[in-house]
This record gives C-alpha cells, sequence and structure tokens, in this order.
C-alpha cells in the first residue's frame, strides 16, 4: 500500500501551495514546503516509528544549551498526538539528518519546528488513513490517543503496529494542516527539559566526556600571535615525553598523547622550543573605532526612505556609539575527536562535534583534506553553551589534523582557556553615527544612521576556501577568510536591527563592512542587533531628555506596530515606570528602557533596567515583556531571555576584550572578567503569549534593549550618558 | 614518574597508574571515567572542576593526585544519582537551574559544601558562595533558587 498524500483530504486551514512566479518549461519547480521541509522535504528523514512503540524525530538543529531539543520533542509529540515520553530524539549526524545548516538565529523553533509540526501533522494522517483502510473506514471517524488509533466500535491500533517505514517513505506533501493553537495539549505548556538530569547528576553528556577505544588526546601549540610563522621548532624533549608524538604542517604545530596530563606537559615543553616570526600586527587600542572608518570599506545603503514633502528640520542632533570586541567565554572549552580509518580510496574521517553546522562544518573539512563529503561523517554531540560561532569548528580541525599521526585511533582535542578566549572566533568592534533631524516639538523628522564594523560571519561551509583557524597555518595555507554579512532578509549581520522601526519620515541606513580583519571575527549572539540596538535605544532616549519628554511617551509618538507597543507598556507597567519619581529609590539608582523587534522580523522584547551607581555601575533589576508569537515551552523561553539579558548585562558593563599590538591580552578568566553570582540583576520576565501568530526564537531578543536599558538607567541615575561600551567606572567618570 | 596512588573517591578505595603531579581532575576523568568533573579553564578561576575534598570545595584542576592521597574526594556522581538524588540534584531539576549545564556539576559541589557548614544560608551567602563558580548561559538566579529550595527541603 502506498498511500499518495495528495489523496487525503486537506484538513480546513491547510496552507495553499504556494504557486512558482515563473514556472520553468521543462521541469515545474517543486512546490515551496514550509520550514526546513523546503530543502529536506522526504519524511522518513524526520521521523520514524519503532516497533516497541518509540517515536524517533531526527532534527537537523542542535542542542547548545538553550533546549531546542525538548521543545522540538514537544512539537512533534504535539502533532502526533502521543506522549512526550514516546520520543526519542535522536543525535544530528551528517548523511542521516536534514541538513538545516546552522543552528543560529534564533531560528530552529521557525525552521525546524515549523518543518515538525507539518511533518507530524502528515505523519498522523497518514497512520489514520493506513488504519481507516484496514478497518474499510473512513479517517475521519477515527480518535488517536498516544499513539493508539481506535474507531467508534472500539477496535484498537498502534502506530507502531502499522508500517510506518513504508507510509513514511515519500517526500511530504505540505498539505496536512497542523493542529490549531487553540488544540493544543502539550505546546504551550512548560515541560522539564530532556538534558537537564545527565547534566546535574554529572552522567557523561557532552563531547568531552567520550571514551572512544583506544582514544588518544591531542593539543595544540598556537602561534605566539594571530599571523605568526613557525620559524623553527626544537620539538626534542616533547618527544622524550611516554607515548607523545608532535605533529607539525607547516605553523601548525600539535602533539598526540596516550594521556591528557602528558599532552598537556608536551605543548609546554614544545611552546619553549618553537621560534615564532611577529605576528600580522592588530589595530590600534586607543582610536580603534576612529581607525576601523579609514579602513577599506564595502558601504552598502540598505535603507533609503526619504520624505515626500521637505521636513521642518529645526535642529541636528549627531550622537556616536561604540562597542569593543568581545568573547564569546563559554565555561567549556571547545573539543572535538576526530578519527582515520583506511587508506586510499577507503579513506573515511569520522569526527565528534559540537559544531552548530554539521554540514557546513563537512564542506570545509573536505576542502582542506580533499575529501568527497561522502567519506566524511559528523556526528552532533553536545558541548558546553553556544552563543554563536565559537572555537567548535576549529577545533574539529584540529583534532583532524592531529589524529592523522595517530594511526587510525580517535583522538579527542579539548582547547585550552587561553584558546578559547583568545583564539575562538571574536565578536566585532563596531562603530555607529546617528544624524537626527528635529522638529519644534523635538520629534524626530529625519534619521541618518551609519555603522562601521567588520562583517559577522566567517563560518564555515559558505566559502571557496574553508574558514577553519589551523587552516591559516598549515605548510600550504589558506586565506585568512574576510568576514562578510548574511543577507538583511534572513537578519543581516552588522546592519542587523539598523534599520530602526520608527516611524520616521526620513531614514538612511548605511552599512560599511571592513574589508580588512586584523582580529579573526564572526557571528556572536545577536550579532549587530546588540550595538545597533543599544545605539537606537540609546539615543531615543537622549532625544527624549531633549524634548523634555518621558522616554516611554516620546518612543510611543514614533510607533505604530501593536505588539511593539505591548511589549513596551507591559514591561513600563511591571516595572511601576510612571511611579517612578513618588517612590523611594536608594542614592544613586536609576532606571532606564529599551525595545527590539529582534532582527526586524521575529521576538518583540522591551527591558526596564534598575541600576545603582556605586564603584561600579551595579544592575539591580532588569524587567522584561516578550512576544515570541506562539510560545511551544513557556519556561524555556523565560530560560533564554534571562540568559540572553543577564549575559548581555555582563557584556555591557564589563566586557572588552584586550589585546596589544601583537596579541590578544585577554587569555584567562582575570583578563577576561563576566558578571559573577553576587553582581547579577534579578531578572523578571512575562511572556505575552500570542498563540496565533508565528513562533520564534528567543534566544537572542534580550541582548540588544539589556544593553540600552542599563546605559538609559545609568544616564537616569548620573545625568550624563556614556555612549562607548563597555559602562565601566573609567567611562562613566570620564564622562561625569 | 608513573606509579601506583590509591584515593578514596565516593567511599571507594581506587587506584590509578599515573605520576603524583598529575591533576585529579584527569585522574577522576579518564581513570575513573567518573566524566561529570568538567575542565573549564585549568586555572582554578571557574570552578567546573570542583570536587570535595574532605568536605572543602577544591578546583580538581590544581590539586595533584599527591595532595588527594588519604583524603575523601566526593565528585558529583558521588553525591547523588537519578535513583537516589542529593536534594541539590532534585532541586536543579524542579527550578530548571540550568541551560547548558557545563557549570552545573561544580556549582553542585560548591552548594554542597555551603549547605554541609550553613543549613540555612541568605540569599546573599548562597551568591557569595557561587562566587568562584562562573556561568555564562545566564542561570545564575535559578541555580540560587535550587539552592534555597534545597536547602528548605534538607532542614525540613
Amino acid at each position: 500500500m502506498n498511500l499518495d498524500p495528495r489523496t487525503l483530504e486537506p484538513a480546513p486551514g491547510a496552507a495553499a501551495t504556494v504557486a512558482p512566479a515563473v514556472a520553468p518549461a521543462a521541469a515545474p519547480a517543486p512546490a515551496k514546503l514550509p520550514g526546513s521541509l523546503n530543502t529536506n522535504r522526504r519524511l522518513d528523514r524526520w521521523l520514524r516509528i519503532l516497533p516497541e512503540g518509540i517515536i524517533e524525530v531526527m532534527p537537523g538543529k542542535v542542542e547548545i544549551g538553550q533546549g531546542i531539543v525538548t521543545a522540538l520533542a514537544q512539537i512533534a509529540a504535539e502533532e502526533l498526538d502521543v506522549d512526550l515520553s514516546r520520543v526519542r530524539m535522536v543525535r544530528a549526524k551528517t548523511g542521516m539528518s536534514p541538513d538545516e545548516a546552522v543552528t543560529s538565529g534564533s531560528q530552529s523553533v521557525q525552521e525546524c519546528g515549523t518543518a515538525l509540526r507539518h511533518a507530524g501533522a502528515e505523519a498522523r494522517a497518514l497512520l489514520l488513513a493506513e488504519a481507516a483502510r484496514q478497518w474499510s473506514v473512513d479517517a475521519g471517524t477515527l480518535q488517536v490517543s498516544d499513539g493508539l488509533i481506535s474507531d467508534v466500535s472500539g477496535r484498537k491500533l498502534a502506530y507502531w503496529q502499522l508500517d510506518s517505514a513504508v507510509l513514511f517513505d515519500r517526500e511530504t506533501s505540505g498539505q496536512v494542516a497542523p493542529k490549531a493553537a487553540t488544540a493544543h495539549r502539550l505546546v504551550g505548556t512548560t515541560v522539564e527539559r530532556f538534558d537537564i538530569p545527565d547534566k546535574v547528576y554529572g552522567r557523561a553528556r557532552f563531547v568531552h566526556d567520550m571514551a572512544l577505544p583506544g582514544m588518544r588526546y591531542g593539543r595544540v601549540l598556537r602561534p605566539a600571535a594571530p599571523g605568526a610563522r613557525l620559524q623553527s621548532l626544537d620539538d626534542a624533549a616533547a618527544r622524550a615525553l611516554p607515548g607523545v608524538v608532535v605533529v607539525r604542517d607547516g605553523s601548525f604545530v600539535g602533539v598526540v598523547a596516550e594521556r591528557e596530563e602528558v599532552a598537556l606537559k608536551a605543548v609546554a615543553l614544545l611552546r619553549k622550543g618553537a621560534v615564532w616570526s611577529e605576528g600580522a600586527g592588530l589595530p590600534p587600542t586607543e582610536g580603534l573605532h576612529d581607525w576601523m572608518r579609514t579602513q577599506p570599506l564595502d558601504t552598502k545603503v540598505i535603507e533609503d526612505k526619504r520624505a515626500t514633502a521637505p521636513a521642518r528640520v529645526v535642529r541636528d542632533v549627531s550622537l556616536r556609539y561604540t562597542k569593543p570586541y568581545l568573547a564569546h567565554a563559554s565555561i567549556g572549552a571547545s573539543c572535538a575527536i576526530a578519527q582515520w580509518q583506511g587508506a586510499g580510496e577507503q579513506k573515511r574521517l569520522a569526527v565528534w562535534s559540537h559544531s552548530q553546522g554539521i554540514y557546513n562544518l563537512r564542506a570545509d573539512l573536505g576542502i582542506v583534506f580533499g575529501l568527497p563529503l561522502p567519506d566524511i561523517t559528523i556526528e552532533h554531540v553536545e558541548g558546553a553553551g553556544c552563543y554563536g560561532h565559537n572555537g567548535a569548528d576549529d577545533v574539529a580541525l584540529d583534532a583532524c589534523l592531529l589524529a592523522r599521526a595517530a594511526d587510525g585511533s580517535p583522538v579527542q582535542v579539548v582547547w585550552s582557556r587561553e584558546e578559547e578566549l583568545a583564539w575562538s572566533p571574536h565578536s566585532p568592534a563596531m562603530d555607529i553615527q546617528i544624524k537626527a533631524g528635529l522638529n519644534a516639538e523635538g520629534n524626530i523628522l529625519s534619521w541618518t544612521y551609519d555603522v562601521w564594523s567588520n562583517g559577522h560571519g566567517i563560518r564555515p561551509g559558505r566559502a571557496k576556501i574553508p574558514t577553519l583557524l589551523a587552516a591559516r597555518y598549515l605548510e600550504k595555507p589558506y586565506e585568512q577568510f574576510i568576514a562578510v554579512n548574511a543577507p538583511l532578509a534572513s537578519g543581516g549581520g552588522s546592519e542587523r536591527n539598523a534599520i530602526a522601526l520608527y516611524d520616521f519620515p526620513e531614514q538612511v541606513v548605511t552599512n560599511h563592512r571592513l574589508l580588512t580583519m586584523p582580529l579573526r571575527v564572526s557571528a556572536m549572539r545577536a550579532l549587530g542587533g546588540y550595538a545597533n540596538i543599544f545605539a537606537i535605544e540609546s539615543a531615543m532616549d537622549e532625544l527624549a531628555l531633549q524634548a523634555g519628554v518621558d522616554p516611554v511617551e516620546y518612543r510611543l509618538r514614533h510607533m505604530k506596530d501593536p505588539r511593539a507597543i505591548a511589549v513596551l507598556q507591559n514591561a513600563a507597567a511591571r516595572a511601576r515606570w510612571s511611579a517612578w519619581d513618588s517612590e523611594e529609590h536608594e542614592e544613586g539608582a536609576g532606571h532606564g528602557i529599551a525595545w527590539v523587534k529582534y532582527k526586524n522580523t521575529g521576538a518583540y522584547c522591551a527591558v526596564v533596567a534598575e541600576v545603582v551607581m556605586m564603584e561600579v555601575v551595579k544592575v539591580k533589576r532588569l524587567v522584561i515583556a516578550v512576544d515570541v508569537g506562539l510560545t511551544i515551552n513557556p519556561d524555556g523561553v523565560i530560560n533564554q531571555i534571562e540568559g540572553g539579558a543577564i549575559q548581555s548585562a555582563s557584556w555591557t558593563v564589563k566586557e572588552a576584550l584586550g589585546y596589544d599590538a601583537q596579541r590578544i591580552t585577554a587569555t584567562d578568566w582575570e583578563q577576561y572578567p563576566i558578571l559573577n553570582f553576587s553582581e547579577v540583576p534579578a531578572v523578571e520576565v512575562e511572556i505575552i503569549n500570542r498563540p496565533d501568530e508565528r513562533a520564534v526564537g528567543a534566544g537572542e531578543a534580550a541582548s540588544g534593549p539589556t544593553a540600552a536599558a542599563i546605559a538609559n538607567a545609568v544616564a537616569h541615575a548620573l545625568g550624563v550618558r556614556v555612549r562607548d561600551l563597555p559602562l565601566t567606572p573609567e567611562r562613566v567618570m570620564a564622562a561625569m | 614518574m608513573s606509579q601506583t596512588i590509591t584515593l578514596n573517591v565516593n567511599g571507594q578505595p581506587r587506584e590509578v597508574a599515573a605520576s603524583e603531579d598529575t591533576p585529579l581532575l584527569y585522574a577522576l576523568r579518564n581513570d575513573l571515567n567518573l566524566k561529570g568533573t568538567r575542565f573549564g579553564c585549568g586555572a582554578g578561576h571557574c570552578g567546573a572542576c570542583r570536587v570535595l575534598l574532605d568536605g572543602h570545595a577544591v578546583a580538581s584542576c590544581e590539586t595533584q593526585l599527591w595532595a588527594a592521597r588519604g583524603k575523601e574526594v566526593t565528585t558529583i556522581e558521588g553525591l547523588g544519582t537519578a535513583d537516589a538524588p542529593h536534594a541539590l540534584q532534585r532541586a536543579f531539576i524542579a527550578e530548571q537551574a540550568a541551560q547548558c549545564g557545563y557549570c552545573s556539576s561544580g556549582v553542585i559541589i560548591s552548594a554542597a559544601a555551603l549547605l554541609a557548614r550553613c543549613p540555612r544560608p541568605s540569599e546573599g551567602e548562597v551568591r557569595e558562595a557561587l562566587d568562584r563558580n562562573l556561568c555564562r548561559c545566564g542561570t545564575h538566579n535559578r541555580i540560587v533558587r535550587a539552592v534555597m529550595r534545597a536547602a528548605q527541603e534538607m532542614a525540613a
């Protein structure tokens, strides 16, 4: 029996097939399918039913500490009408899993969640149709409870008694409508995350914890400075250690050892025996942002809205905001395991990695090793918290290079804290110039916005050359890839959230991407959205104060979107914004507000920050309202928003990557401090659930508005404005 | 030089064949397959590798095997299991006090040391006790709630 899904009755409200605008003469383009189904169309790529009553769900998106795997399980269980306990989430693996590119940009719920909603709905319909066929009844009369199909006469058939392998052996049609939000029983409820028990019981969970048979331990000796070349190497002392093999390929140097602590010792000895050339040099630390404007630039106007009538500008205000380079600073260091097997035509490479994009990583490894892609298998295994393009991909190449000297044994490489902080890709420095033209009431008539930054993307798998760290140091080195930005339609990079969502009669926004890249930078949480919202929302606050208008009221004058207005008003009300002046506060206290529609297409988030000026900027409390459309797992959303806000508070009051003329000096936690338990603010999050709106991600929404709200609160407390991040005591003093 | 060292780990004598300057962290993880104790920085700054040594929370990355000899080492696995969880482990699940969870075991160890010496800590005392444990995901407040919940449960 091979059911044609097209014979299935589309449920009411099923999405109509989108016809291509221009139909090619020969092969008509396949219908567009929802979410990642469009690029991974086979149903059996997503779902499998095991005879023992387990539903295997195979997402291409991966767990990076954000709890996505649990949310995706909820979605699949909802549509299939099975208990959550029946769902087993399968780790992503190249060749097996859907290729969903990169787990990034708060897109997993949109892309993978949407695919699973539709795949689940279609799978359920196919199973019901098959039961109906066997019983010769109308599928519409059947009921399902936890995977058990029953008819009016009381007959029962479980999903796992049907030949789901045959039923799912097809492309999805996208013609079966998922449940309406009102029918949800699991989506929209808080469920405990699947991964947390392993983590609190200390069970092996991370790629760091894998212990493959015969596994050896690899470590890399990084160059003395970025771009430095190895001139000579005395490796005798390292080689004298028991079980140590030294690996060298040009300026890439490392060791493989039988014991991990011996690998560490060997690298320390290699360091003493290595002579390096000068590095390529780093930009000035003083005047960095001025220097950025002098660099060769790729300049693009991304918004050019001109007023139809000449605006009656009576006054121009020019404001400049800056952001430093930042580090991802995950608590766990990047880690990977690689194993070579076979030789010649039979050569195969297996990799275990916490990469955000296993197919993309595979493409770069394919270039470096000249291997056909099917001969490389990469399996995702969790790593420590991932907030963007960190060292996960880089360490995978390190492991592959070192494993070549391990005679077929797997080699695990764990980066040092110094590698993690100083050699992972960094978040780019940014410089923003705003010119606002005001009318007599101080309202904004024209808005000119320029942003200077490196691109925010050097992810692997997208360029003709590998972008992985070690590739630049090989005997046959690859050029350093210069970071680019994703298309604005997918959120952009440095221009993310650069277009202000205010109703200005005139708005011109220009992005200047640097074509030089002395620090290796890439995507970190919210990308340009962090600095752009810091700048836009700081400027709105400044202009409100200049106009003598309350900052909430001033924003509302320029806003039309009801969802934006709702988060702003919700946060303001819960923080008792308008009661501030009539209530008692500590000396040096202030409050500030800011909001974002993340990527200008995603979640709405408004933040009220309350600070107290002590020796440092003490962030006391963050009151947050968020609207992610349809909420899948409320506690998961709150956890992400809370975490994003606390991380942003840390960036905003503490963090800047230190470096000198040659090297990154942020090499340990003392050189790169982050907020600790005593320093983090209280965070209160409320979700405005909109079950009929598209579900969007929550991970990055809080980053930008938290920064601006804190800066605005500092200005409120002190009456002076700090426009350069981070808001350190020195910066605050200088502004006074 | 490599030698056999006997350690008391989670109430059991365990033999490790390693040089006595080996960090306890690697003996636990690689020789004894106790992977719950995690490498974070190698310098005792972040707390991810904390274990109890005679009841005190210490960084196992900075504790060499010779210094652990004759002492009782308790790792996250020794604190409790899914079948017999420690109150802290139960509370961390109840409060969903993790995101990536990489720092969790070290945090729970620090909290266990705190609750042993101070059964009813104030919120401020909990925060202070955890200041040498770093969390990057921003789950601090959930963690503090979980520790307070466990303290309450243990006192009841």
